[in-house]
């Protein structure tokens, strides 16, 4: 961005303005193919696909691979790859699964459905997630044998460990509350989303608000004063658009009659409610927030970006790359126990099979959403997006009643192209 | 005279079977420039790297004021105000000039995150004062020219209040102008009394900016010379032969010429 089109031109054209606006052009373009995506698959189903009720299904499906590419990006920006996340999923998905089943109720004899379970299981799955990662970077960093390899050996490993463990049982049903955690059992209602998405909007505009009072501050070029307001107003219609959709998807009236007579009341005539947002999707959206903090503005952050760029200069500036790929994995390993719960709560029991082929979800996400191979690059943002892409257009194509076969050859079809695209790209850009 | 700044002595650092650095001794002293001249491969991007704590030496004592150190990192230099400029630049290019500038040691927010606009703040400060036609404060240094991310690199080296700075061949990357700017801040820095040392291909540089040299060849010290007892003949000949010329002191790869002796 060249400081002309900051201070403006005096004949302002189309284009001029597009660039004070300081979009990512990369972001808009990734948005644009999954809106034409969207509207495409909308047409050939008939209006079936840009249904709330679809947009809600597509979000939860979404989650669980989203939670574990925002990880996957810390693991490729530092140019390395996570092949075992599908198993290590199953693994703490099994670790979690024994744990609400049988330590809580029977050893600790909470007895079912006890409220301490949740955060019990969580823990313990985080942990294990935890300690699992931080022993591949431990293998990676320390002992310098090749990710890849590290997590090929993982991936059947940790497959079997989860079978071992569950002696090849699948194991349910969960822990009532746990399940809330898996999509549409838990849901926020429709004021609490609103509430949500309001308090969602009043922070985005605060966090534009004072980093624009801080590069004035410092006298740093900021953009025009309407270039901001229209990004406020994209970004609090894309917000309060998004509760509005899941709100709209109306919970059936004999489960709502269930809900209130489960109260001892009866349903009023006529009445409505909407699922409004999953608490699924809350934890998304609360690891999304905090792994972008964690990258943009802490240490950690910048030193993962910087060792993927440049490892050499990362050693010399006194970065100790070793354990910061320990810790790059270990967080890795942190998500794919949450991305398991989310799993697991969603069926309302761990299978074997659970996580299955997700690794190759999880990499495909974070490289369609611009994460760079060859290090230094991505954003997880982008990752999610990925994410949403991918299964946007699995889900359609079953939809629209592509067999599986072909379903498969299209995304992997999708993910050489879309690469393809990216590269071009940076190369125009000479990003 | 007070101890040196630096002393390293009897330096050996080894590569698989190639000796790299083989039993050299230098020194340094405040307000000194030392040069150090060598062919590519002889050893002095090695040497230095020691001094940084990029290698750690197989053997050989490094002194800062006449007491015994231990470098075992980039950082445990860093804390004896040793900066360093390498001949590779080590940035990462992904990164902004600021992320680069103070990368390893990130100006933090009392909430501990980084301080992105404070570190932008200070950068464009130390810039306006290294290269005021600096203006890409927010493209990654990648899309930097070359002597653009030079500066970046020796921003980064004289940032941080160093005592001994160490430049590996700073000018290589450098248009004419660009060099007579990093000639004078050498001649600014000695001034501030700091210790430098300088590896350099360009023999003009040398004469004009060095007090003494170090030759190298072989991973061997030729010798050392103060600049004004020497000639550009001299030193050739200490660089390409090995030879040492009356002035200068030997080291162990001084060629042993039974010849001329007649
Ligand atoms: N990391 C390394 N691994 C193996 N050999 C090295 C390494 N660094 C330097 N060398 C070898 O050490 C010798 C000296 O190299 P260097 O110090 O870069 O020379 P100079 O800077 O004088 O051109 C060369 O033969 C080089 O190949
Ligand atoms: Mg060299």
């Amino acid at each position: 961005m060249s400081d002309s089109a900051l201070s403006g031109s005096p004949a302002p054209t189309a284009r001029t303005m597009f660039a004070a606006l300081q979009l990512d052009t990369r972001l808009l373009g990734m948005i644009g193919a999954f809106v034409v995506l969207c509207l495409a698959f909308n047409v050939v189903t008939d209006g079936a696909f840009l249904t709330p009720r679809n947009i809600f299904n597509l979000t939860i499906q979404t989650v669980s691979v989203a939670i574990m590419a925002t990880g996957m990006v810390f693991i490729i920006v530092t140019r390395h790859i996570d092949l075992s996340v599908g198993s290590l999923l199953a693994t703490c998905s099994a670790i979690m699964a024994m744990t609400q089943t049988v330590v809580t109720p029977e050893w600790l004899g909470l007895g079912l459905n006890h409220p301490l379970t949740l955060p019990i299981t969580i823990l313990v799955g985080v942990v294990a997630g935890v300690l699992i990662g931080a022993f591949h970077g431990w293998l990676v960093g320390y002992l310098a044998i090749p990710a890849f390899i590290v997590t090929l050996g993982g991936l059947l490993v940790w497959r079997n460990v989860a079978w071992f463990i569950t002696n090849g049982q699948t194991i349910g049903p969960l822990d009532a509350n746990f399940t809330k955690i898996g999509g549409i059992g838990g849901t926020m209602g429709e004021t609490w989303s609103w509430v949500f998405g309001i308090v969602a909007v009043l922070a985005a505009l605060s966090l534009q608000y004072v980093a624009r009072r801080r590069r004035a501050a410092h006298g740093f070029p900021v953009k025009p004063f309407w270039a901001e307001l229209t990004i406020s107003g994209l970004v609090s219609a894309s917000i309060l658009g998004f509760v509005a959709t899941l709100n709209a998807y109306e919970i059936p009236e004999r489960r709502l009659e269930r809900m209130f007579e489960a109260r001892g009341e009866t349903l009023p005539d006529g009445m409505t409610m909407g699922y409004g947002i999953p608490f699924s999707v809350l934890l998304l959206i609360a690891v999304a927030v905090i792994m972008t903090l964690v990258a943009q503005r802490t240490r950690l952050g910048r030193y993962v970006f910087a060792a993927g760029g440049n490892p050499d200069a990362a050693e010399l500036s006194g970065i100790n790359t070793r354990f910061l790929t320990v810790k790059v994995f270990a967080i890795m390993g942190g998500l794919c126990a949450l991305a398991g719960a989310v799993a697991s709560a969603r069926l309302g029991f761990s299978t074997n099979d659970i996580g299955t082929l997700d690794e190759l979800r999880v990499i495909a996400a974070a490289v369609i959403g611009g994460t760079a191979l060859s290090g230094g690059i991505g954003t997880i943002y982008g990752a999610i997006l990925g994410a949403l892409i991918m299964q946007s257009l699995q889900s359609g194509m079953a939809m629209v009643g592509v067999d599986a076969p072909l379903q498969n050859i299209v995304v992997g079809v999708v993910l050489v192209i879309a690469v393809l695209i990216d590269i071009i790209y940076r190369k125009r850009t000479g990003e | 005279m007070t101890a040196p700044l630096v002393e390293m002595k009897d330096m050996c650092i080894s590569f698989g079977g190639v000796r790299a650095v083989d039993h050299v001794s230098v020194d340094l002293h405040p307000g000194e420039v030392v040069g150090l001249l060598g062919h590519n491969g002889a050893g002095k991007s090695t040497l230095i790297k020691i001094l940084s704590g990029a290698y750690k030496a197989d053997s050989g004592e490094i002194r800062i004021d006449g007491k015994p150190v231990t470098i075992n990192s980039p950082r445990d230099a860093r804390t004896h105000n040793i900066e360093t400029i390498y001949q590779t630049l080590a940035l990462a290019d992904n990164l902004d000039a600021a992320s680069n500038l103070f990368l390893g040691r990130e100006l933090t927010t009392p909430f501990g995150f980084v301080d992105d606009d404070a570190m932008e703040a200070e950068t464009r400060k130390i810039m306006g004062k290294l290269n005021p036609n600096f203006k890409k404060f927010s493209a990654p240094v990648k899309a930097l020219s070359g002597g653009q991310r030079q500066s970046v690199a020796i921003a980064r080296a004289v940032y941080f209040n160093a005592r001994i700075l160490i430049m590996d061949e700073p000018t290589a990357a450098l248009g004419v102008h660009e060099t007579q700017m990093v000639a004078e801040l050498i001649q600014e820095l000695k001034k501030q009394g700091l210790g430098i040392f300088l590896i350099s291909h360009d023999i003009h540089d040398v004469f004009q900016l060095c007090d003494r040299i170090a030759v190298m060849k072989n991973g061997q010290l030729v010798g050392t010379a103060l600049t004004h007892e020497v000639s550009d003949d001299d030193v050739l000949g200490m660089i390409i032969l090995g030879k040492c010329p009356p002035h200068a002191t030997p080291g162990p790869g001084a060629l042993v010429d039974d010849t001329a002796l007649g």
